[in-house]
C-alpha cells in the first residue's frame, strides 16, 4: 500500500480534524433516493454503467431521508410536492445538502404558470444549481464535484 | 408552504371499509417519496396483515398545467411542453401533437419525413421499454438488468443527440415534418443498434424469462381479464397482456405504419409475466419496423414547403425576402390555426395516446387537452393489488408501467 510504504516506521499523519471530517463527508455522501421527473432518468443514467456515479462514492441512494445527507431534487416541484419535500429535508439528519437539478428544479425552467414551484430554492435552501434540461448526466456528476468543493471548504463549527 | 395538513381517517371514511374504522385493518401509505413508486405517485393500502385489501392512488404530484400553459403559446412554441409530458416517450409526444396541429391545419408531411419519424418513434419505444425494463426489475430486487439496459439505452440516446442536440426532450418533429435532415452517421448509427439489440434482448431474457426468483414473483400476480381490460378501458402491453391483440398502429395507422411488416405481439396469462412477455416481443418487433424502415429511408426533403406553415431552410433566408418575411411572421406571431377540432390518437409505448385540439382561428391554441395512457392504466391499481401481498403492489405498479409526468400533466 502506498502511504505505509511511503511513511516508513513513522506511522504517523499529521492534518486538521477539519479537513480530515470534510475529507469523510465528500467521499461518502449519501444522496436520497428521490426522482420527481425528467431528470430523475438521467440521475439513473448517470448512476448506470456508462457514468457510474459510484466512482465518487455516491452510488448509494437512501430511500430513507434518516440516512441521507445529500438531496438532488431531479425534477419540476408542483404546488402538491412543495410541503412533502420540505418534510423530507426536515427529516435528513445534518449535515445535510441541495442540489437543484436541471431548468424546473433551480428556476422553474419552461414551466411559468400556477402549479409550478419557481425553483426548489423557494421550499429549502440550495448549495448547488445544475442548469439543463435535463442536464447531461456529466453535469450532474459536475454538480455533485462543485458540491464537494464546497463541503471541503466549510467550517467544522458550520454545522455544529 | 411548509404546514402540513394530516388527513384524518375520518376524511377517508368514503374510501376505505368500515373495518379500517375499528382498527381491524391498517392503513398505510405509500408514497410520494418512495423509491418504486415511478416517481410521486401516492398509494393509500388497506391493510388485512400482509394481504391488500383495498388500494386507493393519490395523483397530482406532479401536476404541471401544461394544457394550461399550452394555450398562451403559438403551435410551435407549445411543442416544447409536449417532450416533458411522458418523459420516457417524449419523441411519441411530439408526434403525436405534430399529428393533431397537421390536422387541424391540414398539412402534408413529404415521404423521408414520414419514415424518420417512424424510426425515431420505433427507437424511442424501444428506449422506453429498455428503462421499464430497468426500473421495473429493480422493484424485484434484480440490480443488474438494470445496469444492462441502461447500457444500450445510451445507444439509442447518443442517435438522438446526433440528431438534435438533446438527449431526452429532442423536440425534432416539427408540423410538416422533422426540424431538419438527419446528419450522414445518424444511418450507421442506427444500423449498429438494429444488429445488435436482438441479440442484447436475447441476453435479457435469458436473464430472467426462466429465472425461479423472477417468474416466482411475477406469474399469477396483478392478474386482470381481457373483459376488465375493456370495462377500465385499459390500453397498450396491459391489455395485449390479457391476450386483446390491439394495437393502434394496426388499427388506425398513422405516420405510414401500414406500410410495415410487423406483428402485435400478445400473451394469455394477463399477469404481471405475460406484460413482461408482451414488451420484450414488443422491442423485437420495433427493431423489425426500424430495418425496413431504413430501407424505405429514400432522399428528399423532411419538411413541407407550404411557406404559410413551416419555416424555410436558412439558405434561402439570405437571397429571398420572401423568405425572409415568411420566416419572420412564423416565428414572432405563428401561423393561424382554423376554428375547429381534431382528435388524434397514436399508441406510445404505454397505450393510447390522444390529442384533442382546438382551434380559434388565432396562432394559439384554444384548447389542447390529452388523453394519455398512465392516467386510464393507473385506475386499475385497485382491482390488479386486490387480495395481493404487500410486496406484489412494488411489481405491479411497475408492470403497468406508469409515467407520473403522464398522468398527471
Amino acid at each position: 500500500m502506498g502511504l505505509e510504504e511511503k511513511t516508513g516506521n513513522m506511522g504517523v499523519v499529521t492534518t486538521t480534524l477539519e479537513y480530515v471530517v470534510n475529507w469523510s463527508r465528500t467521499n461518502s455522501m449519501w444522496p436520497l433516493l428521490f426522482g420527481l421527473a425528467c431528470c430523475a432518468i438521467e440521475m439513473m443514467g448517470a448512476q448506470a454503467s456508462n457514468y457510474d456515479l459510484s466512482r465518487f462514492g455516491m452510488e448509494l441512494n437512501r430511500a430513507s431521508p434518516r440516512q441521507s445527507d445529500l438531496m438532488i431534487v431531479a425534477g419540476r416541484v408542483s404546488r402538491k410536492m412543495a410541503p412533502v419535500l420540505r418534510q423530507l429535508y426536515d427529516q435528513m439528519p445534518d449535515p445535510k445538502w441541495v442540489l437543484a437539478m436541471g431548468d424546473c428544479a433551480s428556476c422553474g425552467g419552461v414551466f411559468n404558470n400556477y402549479a409550478v414551484v419557481q425553483g426548489v430554492d423557494e421550499v429549502v435552501p440550495v448549495d448547488v444549481y445544475v442548469s439543463g434540461c435535463p442536464p447531461r448526466p456529466e453535469s450532474l456528476i459536475h454538480g455533485i464535484l462543485t458540491l464537494h468543493e464546497k463541503v471541503k471548504k466549510e467550517k467544522i463549527t458550520h454545522w455544529a | 408552504m411548509t404546514n402540513i395538513r394530516e388527513v384524518t381517517v375520518d376524511e377517508l371514511r368514503h374510501l376505505v371499509s368500515d373495518r379500517a374504522m375499528t382498527g381491524e385493518t391498517m392503513l398505510l401509505n405509500m408514497g410520494p417519496q418512495h423509491p418504486s413508486t415511478h416517481g410521486v405517485l401516492r398509494l393509500l393500502l388497506e391493510l388485512d396483515g400482509e394481504i391488500v385489501v383495498n388500494c386507493i392512488p393519490d395523483i397530482g404530484f406532479l401536476h404541471t398545467g401544461v394544457e394550461k400553459n399550452m394555450e398562451a403559446k403559438t403551435y410551435q412554441k407549445a411543442e416544447v411542453m409536449t417532450d416533458r409530458l411522458d418523459y420516457m416517450n417524449s419523441i411519441g409526444n411530439n408526434l403525436a401533437y405534430c399529428l393533431a396541429v397537421e390536422k387541424l391545419v391540414d398539412l402534408d408531411v413529404p415521404v423521408r419525413a414520414q419514415v424518420l419519424r417512424v424510426i425515431l418513434a420505433e427507437l424511442q419505444r424501444i428506449s422506453s421499454h429498455l428503462l421499464w425494463l430497468g426500473t421495473s426489475c429493480l422493484d424485484l430486487a434484480a440490480m443488474s438488468v438494470f445496469l444492462y439496459a441502461m447500457r444500450e439505452r445510451e445507444m439509442i440516446l447518443s442517435v438522438m443527440e446526433m440528431i438534435s442536440g438533446q438527449r431526452m426532450m429532442t423536440t425534432y418533429i416539427r408540423p410538416g415534418g422533422v426540424w431538419r435532415d438527419v446528419p450522414q452517421e445518424f444511418v450507421p448509427a442506427v444500423q449498429q443498434i438494429v444488429e445488435v439489440m436482438p441479440g442484447r434482448i436475447a441476453e435479457y431474457e435469458s436473464m430472467l424469462t426462466k429465472n425461479m426468483l423472477f417468474t416466482e414473483r411475477t406469474q399469477g400476480i396483478g392478474v386482470i381479464s381481457a373483459e376488465d381490460c375493456a370495462r377500465y378501458g385499459l390500453s397498450g402491453p396491459v391489455i395485449r397482456g390479457s391476450g386483446v391483440a390491439f394495437d393502434l398502429r394496426k388499427a388506425r395507422p398513422y405516420s405510414g405504419y401500414e406500410q410495415y411488416d410487423f406483428e402485435v405481439p400478445t400473451y394469455d396469462t394477463g399477469d404481471i409475466f405475460g406484460r413482461y412477455m408482451v414488451r420484450m416481443e414488443e422491442m423485437r418487433q420495433s427493431v423489425r419496423i426500424v430495418r425496413q424502415a431504413l430501407s424505405k429511408l429514400s432522399n428528399g426533403p423532411v419538411r413541407s414547403d407550404n411557406r404559410k406553415f413551416v419555416p424555410p431552410p436558412r439558405s434561402e433566408i439570405g437571397v429571398s425576402m420572401e423568405a425572409l418575411i415568411h420566416h419572420f411572421k412564423l416565428w414572432t406571431e405563428g401561423f393561424n390555426a382554423p376554428k375547429e377540432s381534431v382528435f388524434v390518437t397514436t399508441e406510445s409505448p404505454r397505450g393510447i395516446l390522444g390529442v384533442f385540439m382546438e382551434g380559434d382561428g388565432g396562432p394559439k391554441p384554444y384548447r389542447v387537452h390529452y388523453v394519455t395512457p398512465s392516467f386510464v392504466n393507473l385506475q386499475s391499481m385497485p382491482l390488479l393489488t386486490r387480495q395481493h401481498f404487500v410486496a406484489d403492489v412494488v411489481g405491479i405498479i411497475g408492470s403497468i408501467d406508469i409515467v407520473l409526468g403522464d398522468a398527471d400533466r
